[in-house]
């Protein structure tokens, strides 16, 4: 697979939009991941705030001021980050495990298999994600843990349908009947035969969606059904701020917000180069 | 040579019927083998022939295995495959192997050429490495690609190459039997030859048994030693090679011919328009299948549907008028 | 004067890996009614002339020299408006695969319509449909009127072929460039698309150029034949000089690996080898590697040789 790296990678490069969103993504990950380092306030511990420094507006000591705890804007944005990003990647790989495999074996031996992953597919396409997350999450309540697993229920359905649809074209090409006539057995003719066939939709996919969990966590926590507020996410960030944007301490809400536009941003100009040099190369 | 009488393959009133969807609602069945039958002598080279849509890749599938047959029976060296166990089917696939179409999906565009071709060594023998690779090196010599070709991907090569690795690919178990699925086809003209000439030399080299299918009568001259034409899932004409290039007799046969570019004859005049095109296999006409686009169809034709019958010299036809008329 | 003169043709590519010269000088005529056969193996740059005609060269192509006088004008320096009104209007093309040139969700009949109505603003819908009709009726569609409601999956291979044909005839082209139209076919149908295009360009009066690999089938329908090897063409004259009398010896060596249903030699002809990568091209002649009378003269790249009607280009030759 090395050479075909290379190619993508130096086609990627091509587009200075997508190096830019590559170049920030890269960024806000460091960011999220050594926190320490680039904050000066840890705002999960409690004993570093103290309510005098309440509403600071940006500027003062605090960088971007602070909320009604006195917790400092720009910190608790660094670990919502983190959050954000974690929920985001978590979910988005644990879904491509679950619907491509699903989506693979359904696209494979169709008859009933097919007919019962697709269709529960279907129902949970009928509902609007939003729904689904929810009720989750007002039936199991908060965690990290839980609202993963709620996006992740929300978003295989996407990587089942797409590997399915490339599966059921793949499987009629000639290397693949030629594999079968070998004497491979079905399972390896899945797995190593057409599956490497399959990745490059799923890739594009899955960057894109990455950004889709991320906004999804957002609203639930925007909701107030998402993380715990004591490690809050982006999205709790301006849900907690919106409660007093209004009053005037507008920097609670909108910088967390933000950031969070600029995360998204930066994954979908990614995502849209990967869809852009993938589609040439399947013609090829 | 003295295998020339032995039946490798023996298939014996195959029929194929798909049920296919017209419309949202209605389902048809589609006849795509009319009880076929024929045989393949060992070491020796037939060929189908015949237009999209005659059955001849169904035939060659079900003989493969991909399809099984709605009723018929296919023996290989004596015993019906439909019979065989899974672990018995398991060794056949050894011993059949297929060359398809398409020069362009036949091999996974994501794995080298080398992890391609050592696939059947490794699922159907124990080879050490070193004996695999000692093979892999006798098989480029023999087909004409440079070992060190093999790091590359399929689309680093040409049609005419990576056909030459798909042959590579169904002769190196040294299978009994080879069916080639339209194999030059998709090449250019000055390909094909070479494409043709490595065949012939490979089926003297390994005592090769092949079953060749193909729409153009005049690639078959050279390779085969027996040659069927098929028409709408079924064979209509088959005799020895010289003897069916010599006196062709069935109408439809003598269609194909007309119908080959020659450089020497100037296009076909007005007549060619009336050769017209293959139906569906779905609703199959009463009595002859050729009836529509036969140029000496009579009146019987539309109910009597005909049979093979021996014209002698082992020439079977399946046209009651040609025979009459001593052609 | 010619209905289309096409000298010095050069149409390149720029990509990472280096300049792909596809078309690397080629000159060719046609007069009014005439069919030229353009003959070469895969790459040699055929498909790519009769995209350059019609300026469809896209990033990172572009064509780097020559003209394309197409009725008096040169078509290179036209402008992309000037040409959509040329395309499919004065100049068509026929494309090789049936499969993918009608577009599967629109009927034949609404895609037939279309192409009359862009270039003729002022036709009703229902006299589009009656002329729709009619072509489809030369071209032999069968239940033409009836199939005007049908979409593309429900017909066969060749009959979406006559279809094709019948919207590049349409709006009365003067030429029509068909690429390998035949190939995807089998040879019965083959036969007959054949003898429908050398009828219908003599009926209609329109020009043809047919791109193939197939040399035989050039020699059905083609009055004048050029030969392209490697971007460039090898040999170039009437239908009788170059099949009966072939000069160059790539030509020789594409006729003799032609089957032939009359001899008996075991073995048929084979050219050795393969054309060389674009991005590899040998010094002196591109065929010398496959060619049994190269010698050291080969080294250099052969001179234009002129036999009356007749071009050739190998050393070899007298």
């Amino acid at each position: 697979m090395k050479f075909l790296n290379n190619e993508l990678v130096s086609e990627f490069f091509e587009d200075k939009l997508a190096v830019a969103g590559l170049v920030i993504f890269v960024i806000l990950s460091l960011l999220a991941l050594f926190p320490s380092y680039v904050t000066y306030q840890n705002p999960y511990d409690l004993t570093q705030l103290y309510l005098e420094n309440s509403f600071r507006p940006p500027g003062s000591d605090f960088f971007l001021g602070t909320d009604e705890q006195g917790r400092d804007i720009y910190s608790a944005m660094i670990y919502g980050l983190r959050i954000s990003l974690y929920v985001g990647l978590a979910s988005t790989i644990l879904s491509v495990i679950i619907g491509y495999t699903l989506g693979l074996i359904s696209g494979y031996y169709g008859g009933w298999v097919d007919t019962i992953i697709m269709r529960i597919a279907d129902i949970q396409l009928s509902f609007p994600a939003i729904l689904i997350a929810l009720i989750i999450m007002a039936l199991w309540g908060e965690g990290v843990g839980k609202i993963i697993i709620a996006i992740t229920i929300v978003n295989w359905v996407y990587y089942a349908r797409t590997a399915r649809g490339v599966v059921l074209s793949e499987k009629e090409k000639d290397y693949a009947q030629s594999a079968k006539a070998l004497g491979m057995g079905n399972l390896s003719i899945i797995f190593k035969e057409i599956m490497p066939n399959t990745t490059a939709p799923i890739i594009v996919i899955a960057t894109v969606r990455i950004a889709n969990a991320i906004i999804l966590e957002a609203t639930l926590s925007f909701l107030g059904l998402g993380v715990p507020i004591t490690e809050p996410s982006l999205g709790s960030l301006i849900s907690n701020g919106y409660q007093v944007l209004f009053s005037g301490y507008w920097w609670a809400s909108v910088f967390p917000g933000m950031l969070l536009m600029v995360l998204i941003i930066s994954i979908n100009l990614i995502g849209d180069r990967m869809r852009d040099i993938m589609n040439p190369r399947l013609k090829r | 040579m003295s295998q020339s009488n032995v039946k490798l393959l023996e298939v014996r009133d195959v029929e194929k019927v798909f049920s296919v969807k017209v419309g949202t609602f209605e389902k048809k069945d589609l006849h795509a083998l009319n009880k076929v039958s024929f045989d393949i002598y060992r070491g020796k080279t037939l060929s189908l022939v015949g237009e999209s849509g005659c059955g001849k890749t169904t035939i060659g599938k079900t003989i493969l295995g991909l399809y099984q047959a709605t009723s018929g029976h296919i023996m290989y060296k004596g015993r019906d495959i439909a019979t065989l166990t899974p672990t018995q089917r398991g060794h056949l696939q050894k011993d059949i192997q297929m060359i398809f179409q398409d020069p362009y999906s036949s091999l996974n565009p994501r794995k080298k050429i080398k992890t391609i071709l050592e696939q059947p060594l490794k699922i159907h023998t124990d080879m050490t490495p070193k004996e695999r690779e000692k093979t892999l090196h006798e098989l480029c010599d023999d087909v004409g690609i440079d070992y060190s070709y093999l790091e590359r991907y399929p689309h680093q090569f040409s049609g005419g190459q990576r056909q030459r690795i798909a042959i590579a690919r169904a002769i190196i178990l040294r299978p009994e039997l080879v069916l080639a699925d339209e194999p030059i086809s998709a090449l250019d003209v000055s390909i094909q030859a070479q494409i043709l000439n490595l065949m012939m030399d490979l089926k003297q080299k390994y005592q090769l048994t092949t079953l060749f299918i193909t729409h153009d009568i005049s690639v078959v001259k050279h390779i085969s030693d027996q040659v069927a034409v098929m028409y709408l899932g079924e064979i209509v004409e088959y005799a020895d090679k010289k003897e069916l290039f010599a006196r062709p007799m069935h109408p439809y046969t003598k269609m194909l011919f007309s119908t080959v570019p020659d450089i020497n004859t100037p296009l076909a005049t007005e007549s060619v328009l009336k050769t017209g095109e293959i139906q569906s296999p779905i609703d199959l006409p009463k009595g002859c299948f050729f009836q529509h686009r036969c140029p000496v169809k009579e009146a019987r034709c539309e109910t009597e549907h005909p049979g093979l019958t021996d014209v002698g010299n082992q020439h079977l036809v399946r046209c009651p008028v040609v025979q009459d008329n001593g052609q | 004067m010619a209905l289309l003169e096409v000298n010095d043709l050069k149409t390149h590519f720029f990509t990472k890996k280096g300049i792909v010269k596809s078309v690397d000088g080629i000159s060719f005529q046609i007069e009014k009614g005439e069919i030229l056969g353009i003959v070469g193996e895969s790459g040699a740059g055929k498909s790519i002339t009769g995209f350059s005609i019609l300026r469809l060269i896209d990033d990172p192509g572009r064509i780097v020299e020559g003209e394309i006088i197409f009725d008096g004008e040169d078509l290179v320096p036209k402008s992309e408006e000037e040409m959509q009104t040329i395309r499919g209007n004065k100049i068509s093309m026929v494309f090789q695969d049936p499969q993918t040139s009608l577009n599967p969700v629109i009927t034949i009949g609404d895609q037939l319509i279309e192409a009359i109505v862009y270039h003729n603003r002022n036709v009703s819908k229902k006299e589009a449909f009656e002329r729709c009709v009619a072509i489809l009726e030369k071209v032999g569609l069968p239940a033409a009127r009836k199939r005007m409601g049908s979409y593309p999956h429900q017909l066969s291979g060749g009959m979406k072929q006559r279809v094709v044909i019948a919207m590049a005839l349409l709006n009365d082209p003067r030429l029509l460039i068909a690429d390998e139209p035949t190939t995807a076919l089998d040879v019965t149908i083959q036969a007959q698309i054949l003898y429908l295009m050398k009828k219908l360009s003599q009926d209609f009066g329109s020009s043809l150029i047919l791109i193939t690999h197939d040399i035989a089938v050039v020699s059905q329908l083609c009055d004048r034949i050029a030969v392209m090897y490697a971007g460039r063409i090898v040999e170039y004259g009437t239908k009788e000089e170059i099949i009966f009398d072939p000069k160059h010896p790539y030509t020789r060596g594409l006729i003799a690996c032609l089957p032939k249903l009359n001899d008996d030699t075991d073995r048929l002809y084979q050219i050795p080898g393969i054309m060389p990568s674009l991005l590899n091209l040998p010094e002196g002649c591109y065929f010398k590697d496959r060619c049994e009378l190269a010698d050291e003269t080969c080294d250099v790249y052969p001179e234009k040789q002129v036999f009356g009607e007749r071009v050739v280009f190998c050393h070899k030759v007298t």
